[in-house]
C-alpha cells in the first residue's frame, strides 16, 4: 500500500529553518507500523532522519512519538490505524521535552523526575537471608507498574507539564507507586511525605491523557489515584486546603471531563474510575497555587473515551 | 581527558552488574553506553532466569550437568561449575535489590521449566524478566550514583604497549570525540544478532565490543555457534519466549502432529534449542511446515494463564500477528537468536590483554559452549558481570593510570571524518547490512556444509570491499545515526568474517553447529574450542581444549 509520512523535522545545525514538515510517500506492507516505515525511510530515502529505535517489540521503550497528535510507540502503532483518507499519517517528536533533532527528544528532565522519587527499593530492617516472603497477588499487583518502559509517552501529552514543570508528572508517580505498592519497601510515609509537596501527587488535574498514550497500560494516572488514596489514609492530607472547589471548578469548566467521568461510573465493569471518584474530595488540590497561569486543558474527544470504556469492558 | 578507575563499556544486565561491583569496591566507576541503560537490549528478555536453590532442595550440580548436556560438552566446566554455584545467590541479590519475582503459594520464589532440563528452576517475572531485572540494576545504579555516559558510542579501544588504558567515544548528541582513559576497561556490549536478517535482537545488537577487542589483539571464540531460537515470528523475528513451551505449549506441524516426538521422544519441546530448531527446519523442509514456519499452540494453557503469566507474548502475537493465543494456534520458525561465541575470557571475566575485560553475550568463558540452555544467559550477564567488576576494580585499585597520549582520539577523529566525506557511490550501510545478514542467515543458519560456507566467506570479503568505499549520506554532527549505524557495520563484518572463518574450521557437527555434510560429533578431535585472532591478512584460526572437571562426554539425546 502507499502512505504519505508527513514527520516534523527539526535540525539544530541548519542555519534557518531548522523546523519543518517533510513528506515522504512510501511503498510499504500493509503490516507495516509507523517505526518500520520511518526505518524504511531512513535506510532507503533519507539516512538523515533521525529517530531512536532498537526492540521493534513496544519493550525498549525507545520509539515514543506523537502519531497524528498522540504520543504512542511508534513500533506498536499500524499504518493501517493511523492514515487519514489519503493516507497522510502525521508524526511529530513527543511533547513536553526538548527536540535535539528530528524525532528525538532530550529526556534528561524526565530522568531526573524519575531519580526524584528516589525509585529503588528502600527496605526496612535487616535483608533476610534468603528471599522476601511476599504474596503471589502481592507481586503481581506491582506488574503494572513494573511494566512501564520509561518511553515518555505520558509525559509528552500530560496537560499539567504543558504549563507547570515543576510538576513531577506521570512516568515518575506512577514508579514512585510501585514502591509504594511494594509490601518490602519500608519508606512509605517518608515517599508520601515527599509527594505531598508541590509539583507532587495532588497536581494531576485527571485529564486522562497519560493513560490514553501509555502503550504499556500502565495507566499512570490510576496509580497516581491510588497514591493519593493511600496517601490521605495515611493522613496526609493536612495540606489540602481550602483551594478544592476553586480547581475543581475551573478544571471542569476547562475541560468538562467531570461529566464524562460520571457517565463512567455508571457503565458497569470499570474498575478504579468509580474509586477515584469517591477520592475526589481529597484528590483535587492547588495545583497552581496561585503562580502559574490558568492551566490549558484539552478536553478530552468524547468518542475516544467512550471507545476506551468500552475496550475496557471487554477487556474485563 | 576524561579518567575513570574502571569504565564499563555497556549498561545492560552485565554491564550495569559489573559496574555496581566494581563501585562497591571502592573504584571510581563509569559506564559508557551508546543507548540509555534501559533500552538496552536485555530487556527483550522474556522467559527468566536459571538458578538451582539449593538450601531448597535444588541440586546445583545437577543445574552445571544439564548446562554442559546442553553445550554439547563444548562448554568449560570449571567456568559451568562457577556459574552453577553461584547462580541462587545471584537471584536472591537481584530479589533484595527488588525484581518482584513471581511466588509460589506460600510466598516463595516461585520457578516455571525451562528447555533441556528436567527440573523446574527458572525464576521470572511474567514474560519480562529481562526487563524487570534490566529497570531494578539501573534503579540500583541511580542509587549508588555511579556515572553513566548516556548514549556515548565507544570507537575504539586506546592500547599502549599491548596494555588497555581506556576507550575512545564519541558523543551522540554532540558529535564530539573524546578520549576516556581508565586502568580497566570491561567490555559488556551483548551479542551480535543483527549481522543476521532475520534476529529476534534489537537494531542496536551490533557485535561492537567483539569488534573493539578483536584488532586490539583478544581473541575471539566459538563464533561459529550460534542460537536460532526455535519460536520466532515470520518476517520480523520478534520471539515468542520458551517459557510458553515451559508452561505446557506444544508445536505441532501442518499435520497437527506434535512432531517433537519423533526428534526428542523424552523432553519433547522443552529438548535443547538447537534440538528443537533443527527438528522445526526438518518438519519444514520435508513439507511438514505452511508458508515456511510451524505451530506453537497454547491454546490448552487457557485463557487466564495466558493473560498473566505470557502476557507480553499475547501482545505481541496480536499487534504483529493479529493472533489471540488463546484461540489460534501462532505460525513460528527457528530465527537466529543468541552467540554463545565471544571475546575469550577467564572466569574472572580477564582477557589475556590487561586491563581488558568482558562479561555478557559479547564473552565467551565459555558457559555455553555449542548451545545455550534458555535463561542461562541472563545468569551469566549478573555472575560473571558482578565477578568482571570485581576483578577490574582489584586490578585498577593497586596501581595508577598508565601514561596515555593527548591523541589518543585523533586516529578515530580522522576516521570518521573520511566516512563522512566519501562520494556517494550508490551504496549504503543498509544494503550492505541486509546483504550480511541475509548470506549469514542462508548459509551459518540451522543447518551448514562447506560449500555454503564457503560461499558466505566470500560473500562478506567482498561485502568488506563494499564497506571501505561505502558512503554515509548524513552530514550532520548531532545525532547522526547514519553514522553510528556504518560504524556498527565495521564492528558486524568483522564478527561475521570469524564467524564463517569459525564454521569453516571446524569439521563435525556439535551443538548449534549442525554441518549436513558432516553430521556427527567427532570427540575425538574436537572437544575443542576455535579461536581467532586478527591480522592484517584476516583471521589467524586456532584452537584450545575444553576444560573437563566431572562429566564425561556421553551421547546427548532428549
Ligand atoms: C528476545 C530475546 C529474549 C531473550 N530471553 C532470554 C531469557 O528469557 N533468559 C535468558 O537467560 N536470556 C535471554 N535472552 C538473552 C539475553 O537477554 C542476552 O544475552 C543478555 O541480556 C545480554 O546482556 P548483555 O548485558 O550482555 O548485553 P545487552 O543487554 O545487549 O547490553 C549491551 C549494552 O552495550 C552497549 N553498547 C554496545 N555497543 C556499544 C558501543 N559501541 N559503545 C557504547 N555502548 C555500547 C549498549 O548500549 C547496551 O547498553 C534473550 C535475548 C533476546 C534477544
Ligand atoms: S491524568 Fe494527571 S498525570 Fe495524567 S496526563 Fe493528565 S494531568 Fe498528567
Ligand atoms: S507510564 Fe506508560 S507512557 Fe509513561 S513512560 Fe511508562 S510506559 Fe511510557
Ligand atoms: S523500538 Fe523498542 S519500544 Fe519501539
Amino acid at each position: 500500500m502507499q502512505v504519505k509520512l508527513a514527520v516534523k523535522r527539526f535540525d539544530p545545525e541548519r542555519e534557518q529553518d531548522q523546523s519543518y514538515v517533510q513528506d515522504y510517500t512510501l511503498d510499504v506492507p500493509d503490516h507495516y507500523t509507523v517505526l518500520d516505515a520511518l526505518i524504511q525511510t531512513r535506510e532507503e530515502v533519507d539516512e538523515s532522519l533521525a529517530v531512536r529505535c532498537s526492540c521493534r517489540a513496544s519493550i525498549c521503550g525507545s520509539c515514543a512519538m506523537r502519531v497524528n497528535g498522540h504520543a504512542g510507540l511508534g513500533c506498536k502503532t499500524k499504518l493501517l490505524d493511523s492514515m487519514d483518507k489519503d493516507g497522510v499519517v502525521q508524526v511529530e517528536p513527543m511533547g513536553n521535552q526538548p527536540v535535539v533533532k528530528d524525532l528525538v527528544v532530550d529526556m534528561s528532565v524526565f530522568w531526573n523526575k524519575i531519580r526524584a522519587v528516589k525509585p529503588y527499593l528502600q527496605p526496612e530492617g535487616p535483608e533476610p537471608e534468603r528471599e522476601y516472603v511476599a504474596s503471589n497477588d502481592s507481586m503481581l499487583k506491582l506488574l503494572q507498574t513494573m511494566g512501564c518502559i520509561m518511553c515518555g509517552a505520558c509525559v509528552s501529552d500530560c496537560t499539567v507539564l504543558e504549563v507547570n514543570e515543576n510538576f513531577l508528572g506521570p512516568a515518575a508517580l506512577a514508579k514512585a507507586y510501585r514502591f509504594v505498592g511494594d509490601p518490602r519497601d519500608g519508606a512509605t510515609n517518608q515517599r508520601f511525605g515527599e509527594l505531598d509537596e508541590p509539583g507532587g501527587m495532588w497536581d494531576c488535574t485527571r485529564c486522562f491523557e497519560c493513560v490514553e498514550a501509555c502503550p504499556k497500560g500502565v495507566a499512570p494516572m490510576d496509580q497516581i489515584m491510588n497514591l493519593r488514596e493511600e496517601a490521605a489514609a495515611a493522613g496526609f492530607t493536612s495540606t489540602i486546603g481550602a483551594r478544592h472547589a476553586e480547581i475543581f471548578a475551573d478544571t471542569v469548566k476547562h475541560s468538562g471531563w467531570l461529566d464524562e467521568l460520571q457517565l463512567a461510573v455508571k457503565t458497569p465493569g470499570m474498575f478504579n474510575i468509580g474509586a477515584q471518584l469517591h477520592n475526589m474530595p481529597v484528590g483535587i488540590r492547588a495545583f497552581l497555587r496561585g503562580k502559574l497561569p490558568p492551566i490549558v486543558h484539552k478536553a478530552i474527544p468524547s468518542v475516544r473515551f467512550v471507545r476506551r470504556i468500552f475496550e475496557k469492558i471487554e477487556e474485563d | 581527558m576524561y579518567e575513570h578507575d574502571v569504565v564499563v563499556v555497556g549498561a545492560g544486565l552485565a554491564g550495569m552488574r559489573a559496574a555496581l561491583a566494581a563501585a562497591q569496591q571502592g573504584a571510581d566507576t563509569a559506564i559508557i553506553t551508546k543507548v540509555h541503560p534501559v533500552r538496552s537490549h536485555s530487556n527483550a528478555a522474556q522467559g527468566g532466569i536459571n538458578a538451582a536453590l539449593t538450601d531448597r532442595g535444588d541440586d546445583w550440580e545437577d543445574h552445571a550437568y544439564a548446562t554442559v548436556k546442553g553445550s554439547d560438552y563444548l562448554g568449560d566446566q570449571d567456568a559451568i561449575e562457577v556459574m552453577a554455584q553461584e547462580a541462587g545467590a545471584a537471584v536472591i541479590e537481584l530479589e533484595h535489590m527488588g525484581v518482584i519475582f513471581s511466588r509460589d503459594e506460600t510466598g516463595h520464589l516461585g520457578t516455571r521449566r525451562f528447555g533441556g532440563q528436567e527440573r523446574a528452576r527458572t525464576f521470572f517475572v511474567a514474560d519480562i524478566t529481562g526487563q524487570a531485572m534490566l529497570h531494578v540494576l539501573y534503579e540500583q545504579v541511580m542509587k549508588e550514583n555511579v556515572r553513566v555516559y548516556e548514549e556515548w558510542f565507544v570507537t575504539s579501544l586506546i592500547m599502549v604497549d599491548g596494555e588497555c588504558r581506556g576507550v575512545v567515544a564519541m558523543d551522540i548528541m554532540s558529535g564530539k570525540i573524546e578520549a576516556i582513559r581508565a586502568k580497566s576497561v570491561i567490555l559488556c556490549t551483548g551479542g551480535v544478532g543483527r549481522a543476521y536478517e532475520p534476529s529476534t535482537n534489537g537494531l542496536i545488537v551490533t557485535g561492537d565490543g567483539m569488534g573493539l577487542a578483536y584488532p586490539a589483539g583478544a581473541a575471539l571464540m566459538d563464533m561459529e555457534m550460534i542460537q536460532y531460537h526455535p519460536t520466532t515470528l515470520k518476517g520480523n523475528g520478534v520471539l515468542i519466549t520458551e517459557a510458553a513451551r515451559g508452561e505446557g505449549a506444544y508445536l505441532l506441524n501442518s499435520e497437527g502432529d506434535r512432531f517433537m516426538k519423533t526428534y526428542a521422544p523424552n523432553m519433547l519441546e522443552l529438548a535443547s534449542r538447537d534440538v528443537v530448531s533443527r527438528s522445526e527446519a526438518t518438519e519444514i523442509q520435508e513439507g511438514r511446515g505452511v508458508d515456511g514456519c510451524v505451530f506453537l499452540d497454547l491454546r490448552h494453557l487457557g485463557r487466564e494463564l495466558i493473560e498473566t503469566k505470557l502476557s507480553y507474548i499475547n501482545e505481541v502475537a496480536l499487534d504483529y500477528m493479529n493472533i489471540n493465543l488463546a484461540d489460534e494456534p501462532i505460525p513460528i520458525q527457528p530465527g537466529m537468536h543468541y552467540i554463545m561465541g565471544g571475546i575469550k575470557t577467564d572466569v574472572w571475566g580477564a582477557t589475556p590483554i590487561p586491563g581488558l575485560y568482558a562479561a555478557g553475550e559479547c564473552a565467551c568463558v565459555s558457559v555455553h559452549g555449542g548451545n545455550r540452555l534458555g535463561a542461562n544467559s541472563l545468569l551469566d550477564t549478573v555472575v560473571f558481570g558482578r565477578r568482571s567488576g570485581e576483578a577490574a576494580a582489584a586490578r585498577a585499585l593497586e596501581r595508577p593510570f598508565g601514561r596515555v597520549s593527548e591523541h589518543a582520539a585523533y586516529l578515530d577523529e580522522t576516521r570518521i571524518i573520511s566516512l563522512l566525506d566519501r562520494k556517494d557511490n550508490g551504496d549504503s550501510v543498509a544494503k550492505v547490512r541486509l546483504a550480511m545478514g541475509e548470506t549469514l542467515n542462508e548459509h551459518l543458519a540451522v543447518f551448514r556444509e562447506e560449500q555454503g560456507m564457503q560461499t558466505a566467506a566470500k560473500a562478506i570479503q567482498q561485502l568488506k570491499e563494499r564497506y571501505r568505499y561505502m558512503p554515509v549520506k548524513a552530514k550532520g554532527k548531532v545525532f547522526n545515526t547514519a553514522l553510528v549505524f556504518a560504524l556498527e557495520l565495521g564492528f558486524m563484518l568483522d564478527c561475521a568474517e570469524t564467524i564463517c572463518a569459525s564454521g569453516l574450521t571446524r569439521k563435525e557437527s556439535r551443538g548449534a553447529h549442525y554441518r549436513t555434510d558432516m553430521p556427527t560429533r567427532d570427540d575425538e578431535n574436537w572437544l575443542k574450542h576455535v579461536t581467532c585472532t586478527w591480522s592484517p591478512d584476516g583471521p589467524v584460526v586456532d584452537t584450545i581444549p575444553v576444560t573437563f572437571t566431572r562429566w564425561e562426554p556421553v551421547e546427548r539425546t532428549y
